[in-house]
């Protein structure tokens, strides 16, 4: 047993001189707060209750109001009731991106952000729907003839002008299609909603764990799937054509519109806002979380980094399709800082919070 | 040729037949696991593109035949544990085994590692010559007494396994940082009892140094008989906490079962009676004591040739890093084959940039629509993959009609709770590069230092 002994003795010792010295240890990995559990629970309350459920019901009531004043707009259609259908759309558009990132439970189910804000949009096949009348936008191939963008074609691009837009709402298929697109949203949105005002939101919080399934790493890793797939490439990315040869100009978002740039600010904000844990309250955040395992530069980075794309894209065209016709390097750019914060989300935050990405659960080593 | 006197030895058969036995049944239920998982079609089915081992690049999945495979290794594994047709058993699951780890690097492990070296070593030890249907079928074949050092030469790998595992967490990252446990332990809260301490930093300590300890001393507690029973106590203490902590499938449980094999006969052929007496099977008069020494082996010269030989690759292959400039967990030159594990938290993130020469237009590649998630993670933090992904992404787009792509790539990777830093140079054309065991010009420097093994 002699050898037991000695090999328990310096493991012993060596522990005791480890405690010793921990106190001057100034590796900069070492958080603020190393000491102190970080409550998971306590941010996923603060995301369910101060993002998420106000996010949607913000939504909802802006699809609500869209809904009374569209009614009003196809009852009478005029320059003037078009105007204002106009900005109540666009002020569900705007309150759409504060919740298109959290794609998880009911909204995951019914593939809502596919449903909603799909582009761009099949302007023939609504044309065509226009026509027939006969349409069922339940099924998947229907996305990109319904959702947000369908009605910023309807409000904005079945005319080339706004006369000829009200003129075309003198058809009651016109106005019926769009009165169908405007209840599917609202159908959706409100089914979503209920279902976090039901049971979901406690089965969110109390989902508090670490596994691949458990709600901190399920929706961080949505919010990054956002941010890389819809964000980073969708609103810039693909229309600047960082991914194809040539640029893409009608692939923005808001095309008849022009309300890209409006739109992307928002969601940078949104996108910002989650991380720091700015919701209707401040409270526990990914910034927060990194910090207290050891990364307290990584929530100034990101930061940053995010008022770095505000302020370079606050200087494109308000229409990015322009922007992109005149000069799509200054887009790229954008994109670049963008990318940026892919590999700080992607690799460092996930790196530290130990989340792991959505994929095949092998075993490791 | 006079062999020198160990050679000579002999020790009774009971631990290498168990031992067979055990295996076999594991891997059995490895294989099984991996299916009832999906991971056969998720791993070797779906994905588009695999990875391939330095000049392994022809060996690839079979689409849906891949299942065969899998059901042919299972089948030889159950042939391995009832020691029946051994020979050719063992020699079909390391093929198949070998194999199926050679279709894609992205899955990568030491432990599957760890099995397919195993299985090679089985092929060149008589480990059906007891408890076998073999020795039933044919009475010649069996043995009661066996040289010693073919049971010593599995003790050996294991001493291997967990010494050079030992060896490789004396770095300044684990003993100093306590990294990487400091990220990974806190994410496990939520275990009772233990996920309380978890976040604290002694425990980090305490975990890390407890298992370089633990790898670097456990090989001797094993093989010391006072120490025995009590390292075997530690054995399963340490791997059931590895289980419980990590996402680390049945490696755990395969070392716990191996470790039985360092303690004596009497326990191994009790427990052979006792399986033997449920199965009620006798072996009395079929195994009277009969010796194997090794010259009575069927090429005994050639088995014990090739042995060494395998023994001296296994000691040497772990430190072919030093043949490398530069960091080793940043560059992973010379990582794999090592035992080098749970070392590294390393992430990354690479996207690839398409250049057609002749018209100077570019573009960025979504990887995703070639890789799944688990090969872009893979990916992303090792430099070889990056360069076979290149390559295949030149010969992809030559085939859209662009004559000459260029590919170049972003690349940043974080390592053990650093930022992340640039990792490929993003100037070189990949292209124009070939994989090969020369240092990796065209890795960026580590800008830190982690000193140790």
């Amino acid at each position: 047993m002699k050898k037991v002994s000695v090999i328990f003795f310096l493991a012993c010792s060596s522990l005791f001189l480890l405690w010793s010295c921990e106190e001057d240890d100034t590796n900069p990995n070492n958080g603020e707060n190393p000491d102190i559990a970080f409550d998971r629970e306590a941010m996923l309350t603060h995301w369910a209750d101060h993002f998420i459920i106000p996010g949607y019901e913000a939504y909802t009531l802006a699809l609500d109001n869209l809904s009374q004043v569209n009614a009003t707009f196809v009852e009478n259609p005029t320059e003037s009731s078009l105007q204002a259908t106009r900005e109540s759309w666009l002020a569900a558009a705007k309150a759409w991106q504060y919740v298109s990132m959290f794609e998880i439970g009911k909204a995951e189910e019914i593939s809502l952000r596919n449903f909603t804000n799909i582009y761009p949009v099949d302007t023939e096949a609504i044309d065509e729907n226009l026509l027939s009348g006969s349409y069922n936008l339940n099924l998947p191939s229907t996305i990109d003839e319904q959702g947000l963008m369908a009605l910023d074609y309807l409000y904005y691009g079945i005319g080339s002008s706004e006369a000829l837009i009200v003129s075309a709402y003198t058809d009651t298929k016109t106005a019926a299609y769009t009165t169908a697109l405007i209840e599917k949203l609202q159908q959706m949105s409100n089914e979503v909603l209920q279902d976090w005002k039901g049971s979901f939101r406690a089965q969110f919080i109390s989902n508090s764990g670490s596994s691949a399934t458990a709600s901190v790493d399920k929706l961080v890793n949505d919010y990054i799937f956002y941010y890389e797939k819809f964000l980073r490439a969708g609103k810039i990315g693909i229309p600047a054509g960082i991914f194809s040869r040539t640029k893409n100009p009608n692939t923005v978002e808001a095309l008849y519109s022009g309300q890209s740039k409006i739109l992307f600010l928002e969601a940078v904000t949104a996108v910002n806002n989650f991380f720091e844990g700015k919701g209707t309250t401040n409270g526990p955040s990914l910034r927060q979380y990194s910090a207290a395992i050891g990364r307290t530069d990584l929530g100034e980075s990101v930061t940053s980094r995010f008022e770095i794309v505000k302020n370079k894209a606050s200087r494109l065209d308000s229409n990015f399709s322009t922007q992109v016709e005149i000069d799509e390097d200054a887009m790229k750019d954008v994109f670049n800082e963008l990318q940026r914060n892919v590999v700080s989300l992607k690799s460092d935050m996930l790196s530290v919070l130990n989340i792991r990405v959505d994929f095949v659960d092998a075993d490791g080593d | 040729m006079r062999l020198p006197s160990y050679f000579t030895q002999t020790t009774h058969a009971a631990p290498l037949a168990l031992f067979r036995f055990f295996f076999g049944i594991m891997m059995f239920v490895s294989i099984v696991r991996f299916w009832a998982n999906g991971w056969i079609d998720t791993l070797y089915i779906q994905p588009k593109f695999f990875f391939s081992y330095y000049g392994f690049s022809f060996v690839k999945p079979f689409g849906t035949y891949t299942y065969v495979l899998f059901i042919v290794c299972a089948l030889a594994a159950l042939l391995v544990a009832v020691g029946f047709y051994y020979r050719y058993a063992i020699l079909i699951f390391f093929l198949s085994f070998t194999y199926i780890e050679l279709m894609d690097k992205s899955t990568y492990l030491n432990h599957y590692y760890f099995v397919s070296i195993l299985s090679f070593l089985l092929l060149f030890l008589p480990a059906s010559s007891y408890f076998s249907f073999d020795v039933r079928r044919n009475p010649k074949l069996a043995f009661a007494y066996i040289p010693k050092w073919t049971i010593d030469s599995i003790k050996l790998l294991i001493c291997i396994v967990y010494f050079y595992a030992g060896l490789a967490k004396l770095n300044s990252d684990w003993l100093l940082e306590a990294m990487p446990l400091a990220l990974w332990l806190p994410a496990k809260f939520d275990l009772p009892i233990l996920g309380s301490f978890l976040h604290e930093r002694w425990a980090h300590y305490v975990f890390s140094w407890g298992g370089a300890l633990y790898d670097l001393s456990i090989p001797f507690l094993l093989l010391y008989k006072p120490t025995r029973k009590l390292a075997f106590v530690l054995v399963v203490v340490f791997h059931v906490l590895t289980r419980v902590l990590f996402p680390i499938g049945m490696f755990p449980y395969i070392m716990i079962v191996n470790a039985l094999i360092f303690f004596d006969t009497h326990w191994h052929q009790r427990w052979i009676n006792r399986i033997s007496r449920w199965f009620r099977i006798s072996w009395s008069s079929i195994i009277e004591g009969k010796v194997l020494s090794t010259t009575k082996m069927r090429g005994y010269q050639w088995r014990l040739a090739v042995v060494a030989l395998f023994f001296g690759i296994q000691f040497i292959l772990p430190f072919r890093y030093l043949a490398y400039p530069g960091e080793l967990f940043w560059t992973e030159e010379g990582y794999r084959f090592s035992w080098r594990v749970m070392l590294m938290e390393k992430v990354g993130h690479a996207s690839f940039k398409i250049k057609d020469r002749d018209s100077g237009d570019s573009f960025y590649v979504d990887t995703s629509s070639f890789l799944n998630a688990f090969q872009e993670k893979q990916m992303a933090t090792q430099p070889d993959f990056i360069l076979e992904f290149a390559h295949f992404l030149e010969e992809y787009y030559q085939e859209q009609g662009m004559a000459q792509p260029a590919v170049f790539v972003d690349s940043y990777v974080t390592l053990n709770g650093r930022p992340s830093q640039p990792f490929i140079r993003p100037d070189v054309d990949l292209t124009e590069l070939k994989d090969t065991f020369a240092p990796k010009q065209w890795i960026l420097p580590f800008h830190d230092t982690i000193k140790g093994l």
